[in-house]
């Protein structure tokens, strides 16, 4: 069920619309930033809520790469994959992290600690190669300044 | 040399409060426009200014204002939408204007809005972008408690709603009406045109789409006048232009400069150049979705039609170099499998063809090409370009495809002739 704590929050959003629908992305954020992901129970109920089929919502919900319908670890590492990054060390970095996590993108950590995905442009190209975990941006990555900075995500 | 958009921003970037903004002349655009400027006026203004879109197409601002049926004859609400869905790869300008000085592009968007006698405006900002977003959040507030918001601005009658909303990342979303199908809770699929949103857009009512950059040269021109903004461009369309230049170069930034400043000035002057050891092979110019420039085309002004004298475009004014150490074919595979990724899956030509590239650049990295992929990827140059598809993204996607065959043809046999990569061996 979403809570009333979650539902004040979607109330919010859908009085910003002139349509209930139109809160969806931002009610699918709202149960997504307490429970880490939508799980079907929740994406039924967030659909009720908004006078929407299940279906309806899911067709949006797996149509943007940051609504996650499976579960994810505690912290995200958001790697961005484009361009400028994959000229600057893009695949070095992945390298390191995937040796060091023992996962692969798209992958969690055993501990549950980190899950790993690949991202579009971060937009920050000139400190290539960045990453973002959960929302803090890091830039001008080496594999050595990676591992400084995983540390400050228990 | 002026640079009005950024002359204000801190090299740290921490925002301009709202008194500190007030006090280098901030707002000043919206009173003059609310208490002096009738809203057809300013329009005209930004139509004499010549001021064409900064987020790519170049479509002159004032004009498509004009496409907007009159206020008192349509139906209310108006929208203006800001389009701050930067997801251009290699792009990433607009994150300076919103994170440095988001009043000026809060001034941007009530004085446009005015213009096209918007009732309600949405900031369109793309997931990712943090701290633009507690940087634009913080503004807005502030805006609204000064009365640049809301109800009755500046006791003028004149009233906006401002909402920011942070969508949930989706490149289609930067398409102007993928973007409006985002804002009204579906999948972010191109919408058929006509109806053009000026007359149809969200849900179903007036709506002006617009670029961060683009808007932010509004309250300029309506303070200093369109003759001024001309005269600041070294070319006939008006403005600075915001360029950036990422990759191997000695300092990869952002600079404000002139429109039409050449390829050679931004790449050697302000990005200084190569890194040492490395060798200039071409440039992306404007986000991933132009044609490749060269050696050839340094004198060339960056502006809507200097590059496209040469095959390319101006695009977002943010450019990727390549350099020898770096494969052509794999950065190639690179921005394909991003396309192709983000295809929103509408249309079959750009749903089936991208991947189909995706896979076969792939295949000529690990040493699996043949003679006849070249032909195939040429065909898809063809049959993805403009005109086939419901949108800009497989057209986009071709253009570097179509003049990396042109520009590093033999780097791609040389795939095919020594069985993989050259640059991984």
């Amino acid at each position: 069920m979403l809570t009333d704590e979650e539902k004040q929050e979607i109330e919010k959003h859908i009085a910003i619309y002139p349509q209930k629908r139109a809160a969806c992305i931002e009610a699918l954020k709202v149960v997504q930033k307490k429970r880490g992901w939508v799980s079907d129970e929740m994406l039924k109920h967030v659909a009720e809520y908004l006078e929407m089929t299940s279906d309806e919502l899911d067709s949006v919900a797996t149509f943007y790469n940051l609504i996650f319908r499976k579960p994810v670890g505690r912290h995200v590492i958001l790697i961005c994959d484009s361009l400028t990054c994959w000229i600057m060390g893009y695949e070095s970095l992945l390298s390191h992290l995937s040796d060091k996590l023992k996962i692969g993108l798209g992958d969690t950590t055993e501990d549950g600690r980190f899950t790993l995905l690949p991202i579009p442009c971060l937009g920050d190209c000139d400190h290539a190669p960045v990453l973002m975990i959960d929302e803090d941006l890091h830039r001008n990555l080496t594999p050595e300044k990676i591992d400084k900075i995983l540390e400050q995500y228990k | 040399m002026e640079k009005p958009l950024t002359q204000h921003i801190r090299a740290d970037r921490e925002p301009l409060s709202l008194k500190e903004y007030e006090k280098v002349g901030g707002y000043q655009s919206v009173r003059k426009a609310i208490k002096e400027l009738d809203p057809g006026k300013v329009v005209q203004i930004v139509k004499e200014s010549n001021l064409k879109g900064r987020g790519g197409a170049g479509f002159p601002t004032g004009v498509k204002w004009g496409f907007m049926p009159p206020s008192e004859k349509s139906e209310h609400p108006r929208y203006l939408c800001a389009n701050a869905d930067e997801m251009e790869p290699g792009t990433f300008k607009d994150r300076l204007l919103m994170e440095g000085n988001p009043h000026q592009f809060l001034e941007a968007i009530i004085t446009s809005s005015y213009a096209i006698q918007a009732d309600v405006a949405f900031v369109f900002l793309r997931w990712a972008y943090k701290i633009s977003a507690r940087a634009i959040e913080k503004a807005i507030s502030e805006a609204y408690d000064a009365g640049y918001l809301g109800k009755n601005i500046l006791s003028s009658g004149y009233s906006l709603d401002l909402h920011l909303h942070t969508s949930a990342g989706r490149y289609m979303c930067g398409e102007e009406t993928g973007l409006l199908n985002a804002l009204e809770g579906k999948r972010a699929t191109p919408r058929a045109k006509p109806p053009f949103p000026q007359v149809s857009g969200l849900f179903g009512k007036p709506t002006i789409v617009n670029n961060v950059e683009s808007l932010c040269c509004v309250p300029h021109i309506v303070n200093n006048g369109p003759d001024w903004f001309k005269k600041l461009s070294y070319t006939e369309d008006g403005g600075t232009k915001i360029y950036g230049v990422s990759g191997k170069v000695k300092k990869p930034g952002l600079w404000e400069l002139p429109m039409g400043t050449t390829l050679r000035e931004i790449l050697e002057e302000h990005a200084g150049g190569m890194q040492d050891g490395l060798t200039f092979r071409g440039v992306i110019p404007g986000g991933a979705s132009t044609d490749f420039m060269v050696k050839e085309h340094m004198d060339v002004k960056m502006d809507f039609t200097g590059p496209t004298k040469v095959g390319s475009r101006l695009g977002t004014g943010t450019m990727i170099v390549l350099d020898d150490k770096t494969c052509p074919v794999g950065l190639l595979h690179n921005l394909q499998h991003f396309f192709a990724q983000e295809s929103c899956g509408w249309c079959t030509p750009c749903r089936e063809g991208l991947p189909w590239i995706e896979r076969i650049l792939l295949a000529l990295e690990k040493g699996e090409g043949r003679q006849e992929d070249l032909d195939i990827l040429a065909m898809h140059c063809k049959y993805l370009g403009p005109g086939n598809t419901f949108c800009a993204l497989a057209p986009g996607a071709m253009e570097p495809l179509q003049s990396a065959l042109k520009y590093f043809k033999e780097d791609f046999e040389k795939h095919i002739q020594e069985k993989g990569c050259p640059w991984r061996s």
